[in-house]
């Protein structure tokens, strides 16, 4: 087994699905007509990309296509959806709310609107990374103007009460925003039930290509324009269409709503049998964020004594691709503002790894990564003074 | 990002341990920060016949102090105080400009264990390193140490 690639890190991005690739190979190929025009390859990629529209809208459960905006990413999504209430609504106020845990995508685009005037929000969540509706009612004040809270997080997989958050927000009459770029694929999502006015999505967490997204936006909701320029997306957001990828995402939006269940079980089950194996084979190990609340796929675990990129660079000599939350994986001396935010103290951030199983992997390649991180854990911790400390402290206490 | 030299350190890390009977100690940065040195030294007659380490970091943090320890085994205390962060990087071919920091380190662990044998023999200090907490160079010991991150150009 040893040499080939084994992935553990679907959250990061996934490969495209065959299916997916092959639906969009036309549009690269043969149909590479601009959807503006009036000719033949044209008219086939605007019908490609409404089909596609239509096809996401009942997907994500949106009540008409026309609520479905294509962008070229789920970062720009968030943008989107957050510059474009607060520019929208300036003469209401100048008020953000935002969770600690959320994608540097919303949570940079909140600090950047900080720079320029807003006030901004902050809401902690507790020590299993959920935020509370209730906390979100109390941060309402008159002149907010959004309110952006995660679907589901990228390090920890916390699932967030979207539903009761959305309510609270109706019930003051306030935007709700959710990125749901970790959730869509992975979980159920039903705009309409959620009750929520911008929900973003991103094509390449769930088996569709890079460099493509979505924003839903609620009839009715009025949110600026995005990108000036032609009449693209209802003049909202300009730019040709990129015809392949709205059909690869819409595709594989399309299989995953489809396999739901299916998917749901094997990375689950994954998930629980990579659990098992560390948490009975490692001592000193901790579970980070929600067991109940949590994406199917997603397994967070800190590693006393150890720091993450060590054990990231160990797995990499063996073949296994995964993810820290350690300073140096952040590019910063800090780790992770989401383990943080949980209440981790630095040195057992530092130590994290972020697994997220995805539907090629196997029970054959979690029995391997345990093996693996049992012999890693041995050889870092034989290395580490803070074990060191820890085994002299406890044998004097004996 | 890193050189094969640096893997290789990092990899098959060279004197990790401990030395029951050393002759000094020293251990710089903090949990708090992700890198922690410990380097042991067992000192004849002023010169370094041993040295052993152990270290809490990254990869860069592991394959600085298996290369610090090489660079001073064999050489005399004096000898020992030129081995900057510099040496240490070059020796590895360099690292990305984000973990030149662990070289500083692996700088401030030698010159740490050379002062506790110094302190322990009743020998004049270092005064080179004082006011040194042995932080992880965020505080600007960077600049202070023979270079800075700009220095070094990533791979």
């Amino acid at each position: 087994m040893q040499k080939q690639i084994i992935y553990f890190d679907h959250a990061a991005t996934t490969y495209v699905k065959p299916e997916v690739f092959e639906a969009m190979k036309p549009y690269f190929l043969q149909e590479y007509g601009n959807p503006s025009s009036i000719y033949s390859i044209g008219r086939s990629n605007r019908k490609a990309v409404e089909d596609a529209r239509i096809s996401v809208a009942k997907s994500l459960g949106a009540a008409e296509p026309s609520e479905i905006y294509f962008t070229g990413s789920g970062t720009e999504a968030d943008n989107w959806a957050i510059k474009g209430a607060a520019q929208a609504l300036r003469k209401k106020g100048k008020h953000i709310i935002t969770s600690s845990i959320e994608h540097p995508a919303v949570m940079a685009t909140c600090e950047f609107l900080k720079k320029e005037g807003y006030d901004l929000t902050i809401i902690p969540v507790d020590s299993e990374g959920l935020v509370h509706p209730d906390d979100v009612d109390k941060a309402i004040r008159p002149d907010t103007v959004i309110v952006s809270i995660m679907m589901a997080n990228n390090e920890i997989g916390t699932i967030q009460p979207i539903k009761e958050i959305a309510q609270v927000c109706r019930k003051h009459g306030v935007l709700f925003h959710t990125d749901a770029v970790q959730a869509a694929g992975n979980i159920p999502i039903d705009v309409k039930d959620l009750g929520v006015d911008l929900l973003s999505v991103s094509g390449h967490k769930f088996y569709g290509p890079k460099g493509t997204g979505v924003l839903y936006i609620r009839k009715g909701v009025r949110i600026e324009n995005f990108i000036h320029g032609g009449h693209q997306e209802r003049n909202r957001r300009a730019g040709t269409e990129n015809v392949p990828g709205i059909v690869g995402l819409a595709k594989a939006l399309e299989l995953a709503v489809e396999n739901m269940d299916a998917h749901t079980r094997k990375l689950t089950s994954l998930r629980d049998r990579a659990l098992k194996g560390i948490t009975e084979r490692i001592p000193y190990v901790r579970v980070n964020g929600s067991l109940e609340r949590r994406l199917p796929g997603n397994l967070n675990v800190s590693f006393r004594f150890v720091e993450g990129e060590s054990v990231l660079l160990m797995l990499d000599m063996k073949g296994i691709k995964a993810s820290s939350g350690s300073a140096c994986t952040s590019g910063s001396l800090d780790p992770s503002h989401v383990l943080l935010a949980i209440g981790l103290p630095h040195e057992i951030a530092h130590g994290s790894l972020r697994l997220s199983f995805g539907e090629i992997n196997t029970e054959e390649e979690v029995d391997y990564l345990v093996d693996s991180l049992v012999e890693i854990l041995d050889k870092l911790r034989n290395m580490s003074p803070l074990y060191e400390d820890f085994v002299k402290g406890e044998n004097k206490n004996v | 990002m890193y050189s094969e030299k640096v893997m290789d350190h990092f990899m098959n890390p060279r004197n990790v341990g401990e030395i029951e009977d050393a002759d000094g100690v020293g251990q710089v940065g903090n949990a708090k920060c992700g890198d922690i040195m410990k380097m042991y030294l067992k000192i004849e007659d002023g010169i370094i016949k041993d040295a052993k380490f152990k270290t809490f970091g990254c990869g860069a943090a592991v394959a600085t102090s298996s290369m610090a320890t090489e660079l001073i085994k064999g050489k005399t205390i004096k000898e020992a105080e030129q081995i900057t962060n510099r040496v240490v990087m070059e020796a590895l071919d360099g690292l990305p400009p984000v973990k030149v920091h662990c070289s500083v380190l692996a700088e401030e662990a030698i010159a740490a264990a050379l002062q506790d044998y110094r302190r322990r023999n009743g020998l004049e200090e270092d005064d080179r390193y004082k006011g040194c907490s042995g932080c992880c160079g965020g505080c600007g010991s960077v600049e202070m140490h023979h270079g800075t991150e700009n220095d070094e150009e990533a791979e």
